[in-house]
Order: structure tokens, then C-alpha cells, then sequence
């Protein structure tokens, strides 16, 4: 050849696009994400195996302990947290605030969660997320809310769950509603599609794509409540294909420990011989809150 | 034909689809009894220090290196290609080479995920660009003896291949061209 493509120059590129964003969630399946509150958490997690940390300053359950109004991190807090990792850093912006979305953005953090953990900013609007060039994950309890946030530029929904409980329960219903829902779809003809998208509350488009491909067109993640490595492998075996942990990790008595379990519960999520012999020895789990007992449901923050 | 996948973590469903398309059969690979039983190997898009983690705890490290060293055919893509290279820059100082090709890649060379591209890549030996997606990728800095270097971006190899080893920055996985896909069974002489 004329010109050796060692030597070639940079081709025309494009950042920020779908296949980019959905990409890097293609890239975290079958992982881990650990929230961390300092760089010493933040090494203890990439230590044990987790795909991606997210950067906050109280985790949920000291958020519920504590009340007030939740907000995005200190950008110092994020940077120390950045300064110390190789693997991607999340960060949380509140519902509807894309001023802290647009900060977060020019910290070069990898996924901004517009989050329900903290306190919402809007009532009615989330943010526009096809505005930006960072990717969101955004969380869901059904169907119709994850294709709401997909439609405003979500490329990552994560069930919500009921964070800071260490309590399974509302993670399982949410995914159960989730994927119960997609199924059904598939099954619908063409007019049971139309009233779908109604009772959804969902743009058509998305509705008649998930009865094509049986599955959402961004990945799923599972989050809120995941204790043990047994939760983190009974959400895969429900169908998430990656787990957030919050509080479960670091409110354990022994954080590591527990955290490189998790990460191997999620990757042998189908092999019971393998999931015992990681969940033995971890000391004791974050205690759990009944979700009954609860002053405030984070799962019931968005629109 | 059954193409072995390591499905420890990362892109396994695009792989699998790419495979299957072509004909192949995807196996998971998680033990080293599924490792034993395959013919070739794709190493997938993921996040590298979390694959060598899992490599070491189920068992795989070993069997690995030592089917590598044997010639097993193998495919690494993004964080595939870090676990296949000689040497590792911006990496982590516990994570494993297995040195499945004379390389030396730098991790998330191209920056943070606000850098992430597409664009299309001139590759050597394809009549056509191949529209190729870079996630926090890497690229690779030094190309030893023997080492032929397919496609580069900013001068920075991206596509190499040595014996029956190929390794990518980017991920053809992703964007439903086969054609990588189908030079790699050809070089393990599955096609």
C-alpha cells in the first residue's frame, strides 16, 4: 500500500454518540459497581474486582440515618476518588438537576447517575439527557419509567430497588415488574401495543422495539437493597446483567472480604458449588431495614 | 465449529451473536474444564483489572498461559487485548500478563469516557473502512519482532495480529460488521 497505516492520521471521529454510551454499559456486564464514599474505599473496591465505582459522600444508608437534602459530591471529594482508580467513576446528579449533571460532566467523570438516592431537584422534569456527551444510568421500578428515562437519553436503567436497606425485596419486584412486563409485550399483536404504550406511559417506538428484540434496548442493571453474594446472583439469575452495591459493601464488617465475593457471586451467578464456597466466612451483612418501618421510599422519587 | 468465549465479565452477548452469524458456536468459558474443551478463544470488551482478578480465582490463570503458549487461536478485544499483551502501562501492578502477543498496550490511552469515538478505520487487507467504536480504549505503544500492524489511529496501532494471535482497540463486536470476526476463524481455521 501507498500509505502505511501506521502513519495514518486520526480519522474523522465523533464522541458522545449512542453506540458510544451504550457501549461503555455493554462493557460493565456480568460486574460490579461499588459505591465509595474516599479514595481508601475506592481502592479496597477496585481491589476486589469491581468494574466501576460510584463516587458519593454518604452512602445511602447514612443518608437515610441522617435526613437533609442530598446533593451531588464535593468535586474535590470526586477528583481524590478519580486520582486513585483505573476502572471507570460514576457520580450521582440529582432528578432534574443538569447544573450538577453539566459539573460532573466537566469533572470527566465515566456515568452520571440521576439518582432518587438523593434529593430531586424537579418535580416533574428529569434532566435532558441527550444534551450531553457523559452517558446517564438512571433508575426504574417498570417498565414504563425505564423507557421514559430511555427516552430522554438514559443509556444504562438500573432497577431501583430501596436503597441503603440491605433488604432484597424491592429489588426483586422491581425487576420482576420489569422484565414480567417485557415478556408480556413480546407477546402482544399489533392494537394490544398501542394500548401498552398507553398504560406504560411510553413513546410507541420504544414499546413496538421491545417486542421485536424481547429485551430493553439499553443494558439492565440491578441496584438498591443487594446485601450478600447470594442477592448479587439471585438478580442475575432474575435476568439483570450487572449489580450495583451501595451500603451492603461498606457497612459490612468486612468490606473487602464481601466485596471480592460479590464480584465472584456475579460472575458464577448459575453455579451453586461456587456460590457457597464464596459466601462462607464474610462476617456480618449491613443489618437491613424492613421496608414497611421506612419514613422515606427513595423508589418513589421520579416521574 | 465451538469458539470458545471468556465470559468472566464484559461485552459476552455481542460476541456470541457475531459467532453465531458466522456459523461458529460460542461456548462460555468460566472454568478450566470449559477452557480445556475449546478450540479457540475471544477474549471480550470488559473491564481489564476485573478479568485478571477473575482469571486468578477461578482457576484460569494457568490453563491460560499454558494454551496460549501451546498456539490456542485466541481474539482479545479492548480489555481482551490488555489481557493478552506482553505489557501493560497504566495498569494495575497486580494485573497478570499473559503475553499472548508481543505488545505493549497503554490502558485508557485515548482518556475517559467523554473521549470514548467511533470513526471509520482504514484496515489493511479490507477493501472498505470498518466503522470502528473506541471505549475508554487502549492502544499500542511498542510492537515487538514479528508483529503485523493492521490499522493505527494518531500513528498508535490499534489492530495487530502475531501467529494466531489478534488482538483490537476497538470493539467489532459492537457494530454488526463480521468481517474481523471472519478473519479470525480463518485463522484458527475454523471458515
Amino acid at each position: 500500500m501507498a500509505e502505511s497505516s501506521s502513519t495514518a492520521a486520526r480519522p474523522a471521529s465523533e464522541t458522545g454518540t449512542q453506540l458510544v454510551k451504550r457501549g461503555l454499559a455493554e462493557m460493565l456486564k456480568g460486574g460490579v459497581i461499588m459505591d465509595v464514599v474516599d479514595p481508601d474505599q475506592a481502592r479496597i473496591a477496585e481491589d476486589a474486582g469491581a468494574v466501576a465505582v460510584m463516587a458519593l459522600e454518604r452512602v445511602p444508608s447514612d443518608i437515610r440515618r441522617d435526613g437533609g437534602v442530598a446533593r451531588m459530591s464535593d468535586p474535590e471529594m470526586i477528583e481524590g476518588i478519580q486520582a486513585v482508580c483505573t476502572i471507570p467513576v460514576m457520580a450521582k446528579a440529582r432528578i432534574g438537576h443538569f447544573v450538577e449533571a453539566q459539573i460532573l460532566e466537566a469533572l470527566g467523570v465515566d456515568y452520571v447517575d440521576e439518582s432518587e438516592v438523593l434529593t430531586p431537584a424537579d418535580e416533574a422534569h428529569h434532566i435532558d439527557k441527550w444534551a450531553f456527551t457523559v452517558p446517564f444510568v438512571c433508575g426504574a421500578t417498570n417498565l414504563g419509567e425505564a423507557l421514559r428515562r430511555i427516552s430522554e437519553g438514559a443509556c444504562m436503567i438500573r432497577s431501583k430497588g430501596e436503597a441503603g436497606t440491605g433488604n432484597v425485596v424491592e429489588a426483586v419486584r422491581h425487576l420482576r415488574s420489569i422484565l414480567g412486563d417485557i415478556r408480556k409485550v413480546t407477546q402482544a399483536d399489533g392494537p394490544e401495543l398501542f394500548e401498552w404504550a398507553k398504560r406504560l406511559q411510553a413513546p410507541l417506538p420504544l414499546v413496538q422495539e421491545i417486542h421485536e428484540t424481547g429485551k430493553l434496548p439499553v443494558p439492565l442493571f440491578c441496584a438498591g437493597g443487594l446485601a450478600t453474594p447470594a442477592d448479587a446472583a439471585l438478580a442475575m439469575q432474575l435476568g439483570a446483567e450487572s449489580v450495583f452495591v451501595g451500603s451492603g459493601i461498606f457497612k459490612s464488617d468486612n468490606p473487602s472480604l464481601r466485596a471480592k465475593a460479590i464480584v465472584e457471586a456475579t460472575t458464577h451467578f448459575n453455579d451453586p458449588a461456587i456460590l457457597a464456597k464464596v459466601s462462607r466466612g464474610l462476617g456480618a451483612a449491613i443489618p437491613g431495614l424492613e421496608i414497611g418501618k421506612l419514613e422515606t421510599t427513595y423508589a418513589d422519587r421520579g416521574w | 465449529m465451538a469458539v470458545g468465549l471468556l465470559a468472566l465479565q464484559g461485552a459476552i452477548g455481542p460476541h456470541a451473536d457475531a459467532l453465531r452469524a458466522l456459523g461458529a458456536t460460542p461456548v462460555e468459558v468460566r472454568t478450566p474444564d470449559q477452557l480445556a474443551a475449546v478450540d479457540a478463544l475471544i477474549i471480550p470488551g470488559g473491564e481489564s483489572t476485573t478479568m485478571s482478578k477473575l482469571l486468578d480465582t477461578s482457576g484460569l490463570a494457568q490453563p491460560l498461559r499454558d494454551r496460549l503458549a501451546d498456539g490456542l487461536p485466541t481474539f482479545g478485544t479492548c480489555a481482551g487485548m490488555i489481557v493478552l499483551a506482553r505489557t501493560v502501562l497504566d495498569g494495575r501492578a497486580d494485573q497478570n500478563s499473559y503475553d499472548g502477543i508481543d505488545v505493549t498496550v497503554r490502558r485508557n490511552a485515548f482518556g475517559r469516557q467523554v473521549d470514548s469515538f467511533e470513526a471509520d478505520l482504514a484496515i489493511d487487507g479490507l477493501d472498505t473502512p470498518f466503522h470502528a467504536v473506541f471505549i475508554r480504549a487502549p492502544f499500542v505503544e511498542e510492537v515487538g519482532e514479528g508483529v503485523e500492524v493492521l490499522a493505527s489511529v494518531d500513528g498508535h496501532p490499534v489492530l495487530c495480529r502475531q501467529g494466531r494471535v489478534m488482538v483490537s482497540a476497538f470493539h467489532p463486536e459492537l457494530t454488526g460488521d463480521l468481517r474481523l470476526h471472519e478473519q479470525f476463524l480463518q485463522l484458527a481455521d475454523m471458515a
